[in-house]
């Protein structure tokens, strides 16, 4: 078995635009996907949602606040999985709610040292 | 009360009592003493009240007797009483005469303390379960086999190395630490959830013996409520679980012995006053900041206690086992969103989901998918209630696969 980390990008300004009733039905497909892999027992970490606002530290003299160079790409939060396979991580990422709201997920292997 | 209910009783709730007092006053590594003692207070107690009747305060009696069998047991044996001498002596409030504290502080005191030392991290799950029906239920060894399935052997050895085990640790009678007390009332919790479980779920044949497992774990799960410092969100969410479950118990069998089925079930059995009691331990958990694995299983146990089937409720519950599953992985709890989610959403839904689900050498999941497949494919759910036929182990299992196949033929 392997560990993925799941990377979920998409436009902030999308989820800003929701109605309260979208949103709330938003949220409860993540709800179902998340806990379908979670009923598979192949949930890792519950992971994070991350707030819109940053920080990008170029340098100690180049500090610039989110958004960020491509705002349709930004990170909203991310996941982990435990599966065989990449592709089976990447099968499990097809079903993501994101995909029809414009964002994508990002699929990476985590390397243990 | 007559003399043939009044002991039983009294033995449920004296016998933990005494036990935990003399376990305290001894040092918990002398735990067989003080059980031996106890036990010897209530045969007497069967001698004498068979032969004269009752005392008028029985309590008091109890306690008397346990007292004067502690000073007599401490005279005779001259080498025991050097051991736990400096022990007693230091917990007696006046010189060197040996007291043993029976006020209902000390009782209370060490009720808690015997849990916590019992619920000790070095101990496997099991013996911990083991040790909580032995030493605060009062259970002899053929009872606590019997609710678990197993011979006499097995559990005598397990309760044999588990109070090695103290003894090695050297677990004292106490309450944590603060900083502990999270994490240590975590592993009590774990343990009287099991114990319910156990008495809740055990293919074990003796329903009232199951019954009495089940108000064994509400009784110390309501202790640890009363005190101040383990009164805490998580242990109201469990025992409001443990009431939401138990009301159902007189509906959850039928005459025969056999297991009904929730949505079989008549709900005027339904134990209305544990209904409300389960509210009123679940509205004292939603306080703070932490959602446990019990607040969600009772948030699960409060909508199941509402029989009408509307699509809010299923919602709900779907949306209470994903959250549980994300919180915490368990093969029932997989089960049941995935059931939870075709009353919710479809069954056809759910079946997609539950093929995800690697569980094909559980009984249940294939009697779930027999039960997904009914009205959808009857050559399948056939299929399916044969397959989980093959697994199931107990009789009631059993029973209840062949009454579904038979409808189905």
């Amino acid at each position: 078995m392997k560990d993925f980390m799941f990377v979920f990008r998409n436009d902030p300004a999308v989820m800003a635009g929701m109605s309260p009733e979208v949103l709330q039905t938003s949220m409860q497909k993540w709800m179902d996907w998340i806990g379908g892999i979670a009923a598979q027992g192949k949930l890792v970490d519950r992971g994070s949602r991350l707030a819109d606002e940053g920080n990008v530290v170029r340098s100690a003299r180049m500090v610039t606040d989110g958004p960020y160079i491509e705002t349709k790409e930004s990170i909203g939060g991310f996941i982990m999985v435990r599966t065989e396979s990449l592709a089976e991580a990447t099968e499990i990422a097809k079903g993501c709610p994101i995909l029809s709201a414009g964002g994508n997920v990002e699929v990476r292997p985590i390397v243990r040292v | 009360m007559e003399n043939q209910e009044l002991i039983p009783h009294l033995f449920r709730t004296e016998y933990r009592k005494i036990t935990a007092v003399l376990g305290k006053t001894f040092g918990l590594e002398h735990i067989e003493i003080a059980q031996d003692i106890a036990s010897d207070t209530f045969l007497l107690a069967s001698e004498m009240w068979g032969i004269k009747g009752a005392p008028d305060n029985p309590v008091a009696w109890l306690y008397t007797v346990a007292r004067n069998k502690t000073l007599d047991y401490l005279r005779r044996d001259k080498l025991f009483k050097e051991k736990v001498s400096g022990q007693v002596v230091r917990n007696s409030p006046v010189g060197d005469e040996i007291d043993i504290d029976l006020s209902a502080r000390n009782i209370t005191d060490s009720q808690l303390q015997m849990m916590f030392a019992i619920c000790h991290p070095s101990l496997p799950l099991e013996s911990q379960i083991g040790l909580a029906l032995n030493v605060l239920c009062g259970f002899g060894i053929n009872e606590i086999a019997s609710a678990f399935l197993t011979n006499k052997e097995t559990i005598n050895k397990r309760l044999y190395r588990a109070r090695e085990k103290l003894r090695a640790e050297q677990v004292k009678m106490e309450f944590p630490d603060e900083a502990d007390i999270e994490s240590r009332l975590d592993a009590v919790l774990k343990t009287l959830y099991l114990l319910f479980n156990e008495g809740f779920y055990s293919a074990g044949k003796d329903i009232t013996l199951r019954k009495e497992v089940c108000i064994e774990a509400m009784w110390l799960t309501k202790m640890l409520i009363e005190n101040p410092g383990t009164d805490r969100p998580p242990v109201n969410a469990l025992l409001a679980l443990m009431c939401f479950h138990a009301s159902r118990f007189e509906a959850r069998t039928n005459p025969e012995g056999e297991t009904v089925l929730y949505q079989d079930q008549d709900d005027s059995l339904w134990d209305s006053a544990l209904i409300s009691r389960g509210e009123y331990y679940l509205n004292r958990s939603s306080t703070g900041e932490q959602l446990s694995r019990y607040h969600l299983e009772a948030a699960i146990g409060y909508w199941h206690t509402i029989k009408a089937d509307t699509p809010e409720k299923w919602e709900r519950i779907l949306q209470y086992y994903n959250q549980l599953l994300i919180l915490e992985y368990s093969p029932i709890a997989a089960l049941n969103r995935t059931y939870a989610l075709a009353k919710a959403r479809s069954k056809a839904e759910a079946i997609r989901e539950a093929e995800k689900l690697n569980l094909a050498d559980n009984h249940l999941y294939h009697s779930l998918l027999g039960e997904l497949y009914l009205g959808v494919d009857e050559g399948k759910a056939l299929g399916y209630f044969n397959t989980a036929l093959g697994l199931a182990k107990s009789r009631a299992d059993k029973q209840l696969l062949l009454e579904k196949i038979k409808k189905l033929c």
